[in-house]
């Protein structure tokens, strides 16, 4: 048996909780061929020509929508945008209305942003394509989770053994949640770090060491993922203020000198530059691969909705 | 570097150890240098015989108000000092309500660099735990923690909002650093002026019922059983407040408390006719509630004895009872206050100067508070039986309420030492 028997072949990508290591490989594997096909000057290929994708985002996203757009292209879907801050949600619409008169309109891929946790599964539930979940609230970000083990991958080799620091705003992240899962299934040692108001007490059972002092959690480490401090979920301000939060949890050279040697630095972005991150380590190309992490965006994406996409047409043969 | 000083024939009592006997103390650089017997006597040191005198650590006192900065004419960091020396005190921790308030580090230094060579004795400041007092926003804890600040207090407000104050526990836990609160229900507390019963309704005042402290106490233990995180409960009043502290600690978690000398030593009967020097916050509470405190202090669930220092000058007191301000001075009168438990037979003279010296400094983790080699040389000597009448126009505090004032006395501070120096010397022993 190959590892293309073990290939991701289910209905749905909703999170990374329902994969197994050879399924997350396999992705990750075709994801490399995509990364090939993308700095080719020709970068589109015709392999879905005829399908159609829709982007339903409930929460405005810059390069997660444009990311996943672009890689509907290259395979050569018809891809439709539907920004719905603005449209039928306004009007009073609920989630699985508009899901139901999406799949009246017989898209193959539908892929979803959505401020709620769960969103995504519910939205799977009630139509007929493929689903694929873009961001469902603080619960799953599963293709970010991709992408940066894509990224590290193609930097150090092979995630066997690393560790990897995830430092910042836990609580309502859902790139960290993701992160945490696929690390371990790819056997990384994983660590997180935050303020404790940033960071579920019962996180140390996620498969993870917690820490909450930034300079002890990075020592050792190969990898410093730094998340958003996400200001915007936040009922009350967990933090006092951001100069003191870039003061303890801030990643800078200093810091990033506690861990290994050539420690590379993450973050899935967009930047709060001077809070979480400063520009001095954000923008060093020798360490920082967060523009690399935006290029495997697309190569992971194209990955998923072709594995979909194939599962989709081999079901109905 | 100050004069080598040899304390002689002391009854010497560090209650962290259990020592209680004669000894003779050598203080130099600023440190105690030998406990013993006989010890022989550097030939340049300065000798202080303190026969029929007990040697003891200098008081820690965890909840000190001056006026400084915004309120002058109450109090200063200086005249504190003078004040605090002249009780035995040797640390005071300034809470953070003042103008304005101690929310930020550049205010924390602030206090250090102005106490530094004014003030007699030790200060440390206390930083607030939300920022202005306010129990809206968490101050920064861990800049201020950086600067100095030895615990956080939300000052004599408590913080309505539950969540905020979980937030603040559980935040606060990242920077090991302590949380003190104010066990007060604002909403039950309105414009309550005394402990709620048969005396205030016979008096007309309205009153604070025990609730508005155990609905906060409850709240807050199960806060910081929640959080994980380390909860000073500021100056119990009530015997039943005091009860759930005890529970709380049997379970485990890390909750202290400190009581007021004044709540040891006084009842809601001190207001009499309206004294206004009896209106404090929380207010003097039933004989029950103080014995109930009493008990608490010598089976350990008390950690520190507290002056709660808040002194209001005449213009604040002399109103009537209802338009007055809470508060009292209280660092000139806390060990004579204390050692009326002793002379009462309420407590034993180890327990009450464990929880002046030892207690505090060890939730503040401090290495002063005990007699033993190497320890800031920061002692006091006082005559345990000495009987003298308290005038409040004599304190040295620029505010002048007490309410001992007219009350007969026992036991006086005769002489304070700071890092080895002598700051106080009340007969002239020490020359």
């Amino acid at each position: 048996m190959t590892t293309e028997d073990y290939r991701f072949a289910q209905p749905h990508f909703l999170g990374i909780a329902g994969l197994n290591r050879p399924e997350a490989e396999s992705l990750l594997d075709l994801a490399d061929d995509y990364v090939e096909q993308s700095r080719r000057t020709q970068k589109n290929s015709d392999k879905l020509r005829g399908l159609t994708q829709i982007n339903l985002f409930f929460e405005p996203s810059t390069r997660t929508q444009s990311s996943f757009e672009i890689a509907g292209k290259r395979l050569g879907m018809d891809v439709i945008n539907m920004a719905l801050g603005t449209s039928s949600v306004a009007k009073g619409e609920t989630l699985i209305d508009t899901a139901v008169t999406l799949n009246a309109m017989h898209p193959d891929l539908l892929v979803v942003r959505h401020s709620a946790s769960g969103a995504a599964e519910l939205l799977s539930q009630k139509v007929d394509c493929a689903v694929v979940n873009a961001g469902d609230g603080q619960h799953e970000h599963p293709t970010q989770a991709l992408l940066d083990a894509l990224t590290i991958r193609r930097a150090l080799g092979s995630l066997d053994g690393l560790r990897i620091a995830i430092c910042g705003d836990i609580t309502h992240s859902r790139v960290a949640r993701s992160n945490v899962a696929l690390l371990n299934l790819l056997a990384a040692e994983v660590r997180l770090c935050g303020p404790p108001t940033l960071l579920p007490s019962d996180a140390d059972r996620w498969g993870a060491d917690v820490f909450h002092n930034m300079d002890e959690a990075v020592v050792g480490c190969d990898v410093v993922m730094v998340l958003r401090l996400q200001s915007e979920r936040m009922d009350q301000a967990a933090i006092p203020s951001t100069r003191e939060y870039f003061k303890f949890y801030g990643l800078d050279r200093n810091r990033l000198a506690k861990a290994n040697p050539g420690a590379l630095v993450m973050h899935p972005g967009p930047m709060n530059r001077g809070v979480e991150i400063d520009s001095d380590v954000a923008d060093d190309p020798a360490i920082s691969l967060v523009t690399k992490q935006v290029e495997m965006g697309v190569a992971v994406r194209m990955a998923v909705l072709d594995m979909l996409a194939t599962t989709r047409m081999e079901a109905a043969k | 570097m100050t004069q080598p000083i040899l304390i002689q024939n002391a009854r010497t009592i560090d209650p962290a150890s259990g020592l209680d006997e004669v000894m003779d103390v050598l203080l130099a650089d600023g440190v105690i240098a030998q406990v013993g017997t006989d010890i022989e006597h550097p030939s340049h040191a300065q000798i202080i015989d303190a026969t029929a005198l007990i040697l003891a650590p200098g008081l820690i006192d965890l909840k000190v108000k001056t006026g400084e900065p915004g309120f002058e004419h109450r109090e200063t960091l200086q005249s504190a000092g003078h004040a605090a020396a002249a009780g035995g005190v040797t640390t005071i921790v300034i809470a953070p309500d003042t103008q304005p308030v101690i929310d930020d580090a550049a205010l924390v230094e602030y206090i250090r660099r102005s106490s530094r060579g004014t003030s007699l004795v030790n200060i440390l400041p206390a930083g607030a735990l939300t920022q202005g007092l306010h129990g809206e926003q968490i101050a920064e804890i861990g800049l201020m923690s950086e600067a100095g600040a030895v615990l956080f207090s939300n000052g004599d407000t408590g913080i309505p909002n539950a969540d905020i104050m979980g937030k603040a526990l559980s935040y606060a836990g990242a920077f090991n650093a302590l949380v003190s609160c104010r066990p007060e229900d604002a909403s039950l507390t309105g414009r309550g002026v005394m402990h709620s019963g048969e005396l205030s309704s016979r008096l007309g005042l309205k009153g604070i019922p025990i609730a508005a402290e155990t609905i906060a106490i409850a709240r807050d233990i199960a806060l910081a059983e929640y959080t994980g995180g380390r909860l000073l409960i500021d100056q119990v009043s009530s015997a039943a407040g005091i009860a759930m502290v005890r529970d709380a600690k049997a379970k485990g978690l890390e909750i202290y408390c400190t009581v007021s000398v004044h709540h040891l030593t006084l009842n809601e009967l001190d207001v009499g006719e309206y004294r206004t020097f009896a209106r404090l916050s929380p207010p003097l509470r039933a004989e029950s509630d103080r014995q109930g405190l009493i008990t608490a202090l010598c089976d350990g669930t008390i950690d520190a004895i507290v002056s709660g220092h808040d002194p209001r000058p005449a213009e604040e007191k002399r109103l009537p009872f209802a338009e007055s301000s809470a508060g009292a001075c209280g660092l000139e009168t806390l060990l004579s206050g204390a050692l009326s438990l002793v002379h009462h037979g309420d407590a034993e003279l180890s327990v009450v100067l464990g929880a002046l010296t030892s207690g505090p400094a060890d939730l503040l983790d401090l290495p002063a508070g005990r007699i033993a080699a190497n320890a800031p040389a920061d002692l006091i000597l006082f005559d345990l039986e000495q009987p003298w009448v308290c005038d409040a126009g004599q304190l040295l505090s620029k505010s002048k309420n007490t309410p001992f004032d007219g009350r007969r006395m026992q036991g006086l501070t005769h002489a304070t030492l700071v890092a080895g120096a002598v700051v106080f010397d009340r007969e002239g022993r020490c020359k």
